[in-house]
């Protein structure tokens, strides 16, 4: 039911000590968050429209009724491991591991099906939407890995899908539109706003409004109004569970460190899920870099962001002092936004991860490095996990470093081509 | 007794001479930003109440028409702040006012300074269309205590307990979303507005005004027997832009 108007607080203070530190990440591993509120401590919330509250409503039920439903979750678990290939691969990375004297682990999400981690999540929600009788599924994308994910998922469950996808995307990701096209789904160009991922996020949200009761809306990452962000997690922790019993089998011990790429955070909090309690295990999460430190050069949210609200959620934000949303650059469409999941800002603010970022030059050279000495392409965005762990592991030297590769870089064909040049 | 500034908005609505409200929304400093403030007194010469549009990046409950004036507003420099303070420096405006707009806007400039400016600038309430009941109390605690108006906003999908609790919490008028989805883009209004109309009437003690998709005299018509007032944004909006006259625009709408 609706929370009572007694129960509300004042919730929006991010200027926390250090006790209330330590008490935070104490709920937060208890899984005491997000609290009724939809809230990780200051952030999150559920700032959406009052025509999508209904709809969120009937969301948060379908969450109680099945997430954690033996019946559901055998179905759930069946097909990952069925259809979509889990468990996913622990690679021991022999080179990188030689080439910057480290133990060097990767934990491998581009081998689950589709190419990316995007089909935990879309598969999830998928059996979520069938469950609460959706008869279309909404979906934005950044990179495309998310819209294929949803429209390889729909097609599984047989509903109807709809991918919201920016201009600019759909051309520096044209290899997913043409997948999305052959899985069934329905691509709709945006031409509005920033023509990325952003935008394609608004266009979803407003296709929403329009049909709440007949639409469901899989949300690609971590971020959104509650409870999206608290869904999207734990339909990604496989990867963080699934990683953690593989280090101590085949490295015989925890990591050292835990390394991901954060845009809106998806994959990174499901990885980060598996490790949280281990306090000995230093967690990073990096950030897209771009080309420079100034407004509009990169989409580092956590680094140089101040709290704010967007697409329905209280987190850190890249915007101007007028409350102006800024533009954001990655060489990576799937990083390539203002925002950042409220869980992220959380383990920020309490310092529980530390995030760094990797610029676009730094990203290229650790895709041809892991290209060059393991045989892997990753994709762009999980190039920038790489470069961080790099960066680590030269202040770091002789540690074993779990590396969270998000995604395969088939898709970024045509970024390479043009930033690399033709290569042939 | 002098009235609240909430007050004042609720009584330009019952006030209204031929028994409908017009309450027209214009984007503040679109598409003429020298030209708002004589834009905005010919729009509260007809218009009961007025709804300032406050721009903001990411507009996501909002149509083409006020995201093309959301984004060129904020090209040409229009802040909240700006909006603030040609409203302080303006005499003579003839209705009442109302700041329609995201809240992360709102959030940067900081409640309680708003809330002040608010007060300073004449204006009379809010409408934040990403601030649901759930997430609103901090917020309309400080409006209250200036008693200003955080205007609720209830939809065709709005259940009549959750409706009910809307109502109340309310202040100005109750804001009836007419149609399920986003301003200005309705080609017709839903056939069973009426009645859904008539529901929120039933829970609302305040005046009721319905918007989204008004675009018509008979629209107008249709829904003055079942509204307080009518909320005319979009529409509006394109008149401006085509560079007509908005009072004529207006009367036009109230004619019988």
């Amino acid at each position: 039911m609706f929370r009572p108007f007694g129960q509300q607080r004042e919730c929006m203070h991010t200027d926390i000590t250090a006790a209330e530190k330590k008490d935070l990440l104490k709920r937060l591993l208890g899984g005491e968050l997000p609290d009724e509120q939809g809230r990780f401590g200051p952030f999150g919330g559920c700032y959406a429209p009052e025509t999508l509250i209904p709809a969120l409503e009937r969301l948060q039920q379908g969450i109680d009724q099945y997430l954690h439903d033996p019946e559901f979750i055998a179905r759930f678990n069946n097909e990952l491991n069925q259809w979509a290939g889990r468990p996913t691969s622990l690679t021991m990375a022999r080179g990188l591991s030689n080439s910057w004297g480290a133990d060097v682990y990767l934990k491998r999400e581009d081998l689950a099906h589709t190419g990316a981690h995007k089909i935990n999540n879309a598969l999830g929600q998928a059996l979520l939407a069938k469950k609460l009788g959706a008869k279309r599924v909404i979906a934005e994308t950044g990179a495309g890995q998310h819209g294929v994910a949803t429209a390889a998922a729909c097609a599984r469950v047989n509903i109807p899908c709809v991918v919201y996808m920016g201009a600019v995307d759909i051309e520096r990701q044209a290899p997913n539109v043409q997948r999305m096209y052959q899985l069934g789904a329905e691509v709709i160009t945006v031409q509005s706003g920033d023509r990325t991922l952003r935008a394609a996020i608004n266009e979803a949200f407003r296709d929403w409004v329009s049909d709440p009761d007949g639409s469901y809306y899989l949300l690609g990452s971590a971020v959104g109004p509650h409870p999206y962000p608290y869904l999207v997690r734990e339909l990604q922790a496989v990867i963080g569970r699934e990683a953690r019993s593989q280090m101590i089998d085949i490295a015989g011990n925890l990591p050292d460190a835990a390394i991901a790429c954060v845009g809106g955070g998806s994959n990174a909090i499901g990885l980060f899920h598996g490790f949280l309690a281990d306090e000995q295990v230093t967690l990073i999460g990096v950030e897209a870099g771009g080309r420079g430190t100034g407004p509009g050069e990169h989409s580092a949210t956590l680094s140089s962001g101040r709290p704010g609200v967007l697409h329905g959620c209280y987190s850190m934000l890249l915007h101007d002092e007028q409350g102006q949303v800024q533009e954001t650059h990655s060489v990576s469409a799937g990083l390539d936004y203002p925002g950042v999941g409220p869980e992220h800002a959380l383990l920020h603010v309490i310092g529980r991860v530390t995030y760094t970022s990797a610029t676009d030059e730094e990203a290229l050279a650790a895709l041809q490095e892991c290209c060059a000495l393991e045989g892997i392409l990753p994709a762009l965005e999980s190039a920038h996990a790489l470069a961080g762990a790099r960066l680590w592991a030269e202040d770091n030297p002789g540690k074993r470093i779990l590396i969270g590769l998000s995604g395969r870089g088939d898709k970024d064909m045509p970024v390479l081509r043009k930033v690399q040049g033709d290569g042939t | 007794m002098k009235l609240q500034p909430h007050e004042l908005i609720s009584e330009a609505i019952r006030k209204a001479q031929n028994g409908i409200a017009l309450v027209p929304y214009i984007t503040a400093g679109y598409p003429d930003k020298d030209g708002f403030i004589d834009t905005l007194k010919a729009v509260a010469k007809i218009g009961h109440v007025v709804e300032v549009g406050v721009p903001f990046t990411d507009p996501m409950a909002d149509g083409v028409t006020i995201q093309r004036a959301s984004h060129a507003a904020i090209e040409s420099g229009v802040s909240l702040q700006w909006i603030l303070e040609q409203l302080s420096a303006a005499k003579g405006i003839e209705a009442p006012l109302v700041l329609m707009g995201y809240l992360n806007p709102m959030l940067a400039y900081g409640i309680d300074r708003l809330a002040d400016a608010a007060v300073g600038a004449g204006v009379c309430g809010f409408i934040i269309p990403d601030l649901p009941f759930e997430e609103c109390e901090p917020i309309r605690a400080v409006f209250e205590r200036r008693g200003l108006a955080l205007i609720q906003l209830v939809t065709p999908a709005t259940p009549d307990i959750r409706l009910a609790q809307l109502c109340e919490i309310g202040r100005g008028f109750t804001y009836a979303v007419t149609v399920t989805g986003i301003t200005g883009e309705a080609a017709s209004l839903p056939s069973d507005v009426t009645r859904y109309l008539d529901r929120v009437k039933l829970h609302s003690s305040l005046p009721v005004c319905a918007g989204f998709g008004i675009r018509t005299a008979a629209d107008v018509r249709m829904l003055g027997t079942h509204a307080d007032g009518v909320i005319v944004g979009s529409a509006l909006v394109e008149h401006l832009e085509g560079g007509g006259s908005p009072e004529e625009f207006l009367e036009s709408l109230l004619a019988t």
